[in-house]
């Protein structure tokens, strides 16, 4: 049969819910009884967790119930929780470092936002990094002074961090751009920097800044030990960004630079305004991956007697009065709060490719 | 965010760190106590994490029986026990903390041996508490002697000398053994509680800890064999004799006041004590305060800030505490202890 109307437009079919879930999952045989061992090993472990946390919970009572119990023991993250979150800084000035966490947060949350994009970014940046300075280490405007050894907790873990990859970036930025150079000295000065802090383990390159820098140092004098292992996350990260963006620089093509050199650009223009803003474009989802992994690299200051956050929930567990009677929870604490924390910057990023990504398809 | 906006809030940063980190006051060769006086605390190097020894509460204040040492020094420097800036170290960086002059004094359970002793520019003052390796296993095993541990898995932690204590005591024996090395202490805890491992070993104290924490205590014993000799003390710089008095004879204050009977409560009454000795300890007469260049009621505010040995000990380590320790070679000579205080005249 001859077809003699032109078949209408239709939209492609919707699957139907049973298309779309069903039969991927119990469509063959195989695939059902796949299907059916993860839905019983998902019951398990729901049941179990469920369990745990809620059932057999503890809600009430002391250290001695909690040992007694299976379950979770919730008053020991009640009444820990400011200890593991604040650690050593003084107990009444823990509005503190609360309030320059909360600042810090709003300030991410509008930066986050590309409609707040924009120079008084900057302005507001500034503002909240001095204000949460002062209000953490005091000793002006009638706060009292808090020495650096008594910041601990979540704010010191988010300090050593955010201040390594603000530090950090501009630090690989500039090597990135060493390592690319014409000219040999500058690039075998960034070569070396690069390969040797990069093939050490962060941990030794911690040892050395809090063993061996004080050894350099006249007698006496000290270098703040927040400050000496800050600066070795700094370099540390600068090393790892310094890879990421090369990786961006190389992906930009020969015609790029070529074109910039056609419109009579020199070298640092035609990187600010050419190269960079499409090479660190590139460079996002590793650029992540280097804050995520640093945000909990940051744990390994615990080694050099920081209390960051992980080693303030595992102090909280040792006090004499807990000790034994709260070992999960501590540490299922500490990989919920980094869970939310890592997850959320890797949507974030996902988010920021999606909307970033113009052109190259 | 562009690259010049990251580069500024980076300026930025380091500026404002600037701000919060200068450099320390540089800390003269024999004038630690002008130094301490002069910045109004003492720096003292502690445990990160210690049960018993130094740990922190729910407030984040540091306790313990450590603690309570930085606590006698300050009380006797300032007459005010809190005037101590707790500077947790780890055990690898402790004596470089020390040496740079990043801590004023090292309260950290730290055994004095030879070789700290005399290469490393440092001194120990007195022993506060008589340590040693001990071996915890199952009641159930019916062990009465670590010599009869034949072929047995012991679980140790990584420490400097820990599993070096446990070769030189069995190798000469001829016994066999096998030694499990756990890196976490709670791991470590829980390997012997599931019988991963026959015995575990660490310090004596430690293991009053642990089994403190066992869910049922009674069904572990420490055997009686003490395998080393772990004699902790706090760690001064060797080069300022006046220091290091200061710090030994505030430990000694809390023994003699033990010896003499004084504790915090009643320390107030001892002021109109005939007893000579007292008197002169409680700077009631003659001038020992003077000698060490503190106040003449130096020991009298130890004992006030954090009361004699026995107080000490009782309220971190004691019975009553979950570490349950017995006093053991920590009595008063007078008691068939260790503890010895020279006289105070």
């Amino acid at each position: 049969m001859a077809q003699t109307e032109p078949v209408a437009a239709m939209p492609p079919p919707q699957p139907s819910y049973l298309q779309r879930v069903v039969k991927p999952l119990f469509g063959t045989p195989l695939n059902a009884v796949i299907s059916l061992i993860c839905l019983w090993l998902f019951w398990i472990i729901v049941k179990a967790v469920w369990g745990w946390l809620v059932t057999r919970a503890v809600t009430e009572g002391g250290a001695a119930v909690c040992r007694a119990s299976s379950g979770a023991c919730l008053p020991f993250l009640v009444t820990k929780a400011r200890f593991m979150i604040f650690g050593v800084y003084p107990y009444d000035e823990h509005w503190r470092p609360g309030l320059s966490m909360a600042l810090f947060f709003a300030a991410i949350g509008v930066s986050m936002m590309p409609r707040f994009w924009g120079r008084w970014l900057l302005a507001l940046w500034a503002m909240v990094i001095t204000a949460s300075m002062i209000l953490i280490a005091g000793g002006v405007f009638g706060l009292r002074a808090v020495p650096t050894t008594m910041w601990s907790g979540l704010p010191l873990s988010f300090i050593l961090t955010a201040v390594g990859l603000a530090l950090g970036f501009p630090l690989g930025v500039v090597l990135a751009l060493a390592r690319a150079s014409k000219l040999p000295a500058i690039r075998i000065i960034a070569v070396v920097f690069i390969e040797v802090i990069r093939g050490v383990p962060l941990i030794s390159i911690l040892f050395m800044a809090s063993v061996m820098l004080p050894l350099f140092m006249p007698t006496g004098v000290t270098v703040d030990k927040l400050l000496r292992a800050q600066i070795a996350i700094i370099i540390f990260a600068g090393a790892y960004i310094a890879e990421a963006v090369r990786g961006g620089l190389q992906a930009i093509p020969r015609g790029q630079h070529e074109a910039a050199g056609a419109l009579g650009l020199h070298y640092w223009q035609s990187m600010r305004l050419i190269v960079l803003p499409q090479a660190l474009k590139i460079v996002i989802p590793p650029l992540v991956n280097i804050s995520i992994g640093f945000f909990q690299d940051t744990t390994l200051v615990t080694i050099i007697g920081l209390l960051d956050f992980l080693s303030t929930i595992r102090t909280a567990m040792l006090d004499p009065e807990w000790i034994g009677a709260a070992v999960l929870e501590g540490y299922v604490f500490a990989a919920t709060v980094y869970l939310v924390f890592s997850y959320g910057m890797g949507a974030y990023s996902r988010y920021l490719e999606r909307r970033l990504r113009t052109g190259h398809h | 965010m562009s690259k010049f906006s990251a580069l500024r809030i980076a300026a930025g940063f380091g500026m404002a760190l600037g701000l919060g980190l200068a450099m320390s006051a540089p800390a003269h060769a024999q004038a630690t106590l002008d130094a301490v006086k002069k910045r109004g605390k003492v720096l003292c190097g502690v445990s990160p994490v210690s049960a018993g020894f130094s740990f922190a509460d729910d407030k984040g204040v540091r306790r313990g029986f450590d603690s309570d040492v930085c606590r006698a020094i300050s009380a006797a420097v300032f007459g005010d026990p809190e005037k101590v800036e707790s500077v947790p170290l780890s055990t690898n960086v402790r004596f470089q903390a020390l040496q740079s002059g990043e801590i004023d004094v090292l309260s950290r359970q730290t055994t004095w041996t030879f070789s700290r002793d005399n290469s490393l520019g440092l001194d120990f003052g007195p022993v506060v508490f008589y340590d040693g390796q001990g071996i915890m296993v199952p009641a159930k095993l019916n062990v009465k002697s670590a010599s009869e541990l034949a072929s047995a898995v012991v679980c140790v932690l990584p420490g400097t000398t820990t599993q070096q204590n446990l070769e030189d005591f069995f190798r000469p024996r001829n016994i066999k053994y096998e030694s499990v090395v756990i890196e976490n202490s709670d791991e470590w805890r829980n390997a012997y509680f599931t019988g991963r491992c026959d015995a575990i070993t660490t310090d004596r104290s430690d293991l009053a800890s642990v089994r403190s924490v066992a869910p049922d205590p009674k069904a572990h014993v420490i055997l009686p064999e003490t395998i080393s000799k772990e004699p902790l003390a706090p760690v001064v710089r060797q080069n300022d004799a006046n220091w290091r008095d200061i710090v030994s004879w505030s430990v000694y204050a809390m023994v003699a006041a033990e010896e003499l009977k004084i504790t915090q409560a009643n320390v107030e009454t001892f002021l109109t004590s005939k007893n000579p000795e007292v008197q002169r300890m409680l700077g009631v007469t003659g001038d020992l305060g003077k000698m060490l260049g503190l106040e003449p009621r130096w020991a009298f505010n130890v004992i006030k800030g954090v009361g004699n040995y026995e107080e000490v000990f009782n309220r971190n380590l004691g019975p009553d505490t979950r570490i349950g320790l017995s006093r053991g070679p920590n009595k008063l000579w007078t008691e068939g202890g260790l503890l010895y205080s020279p006289p105070f005249r």
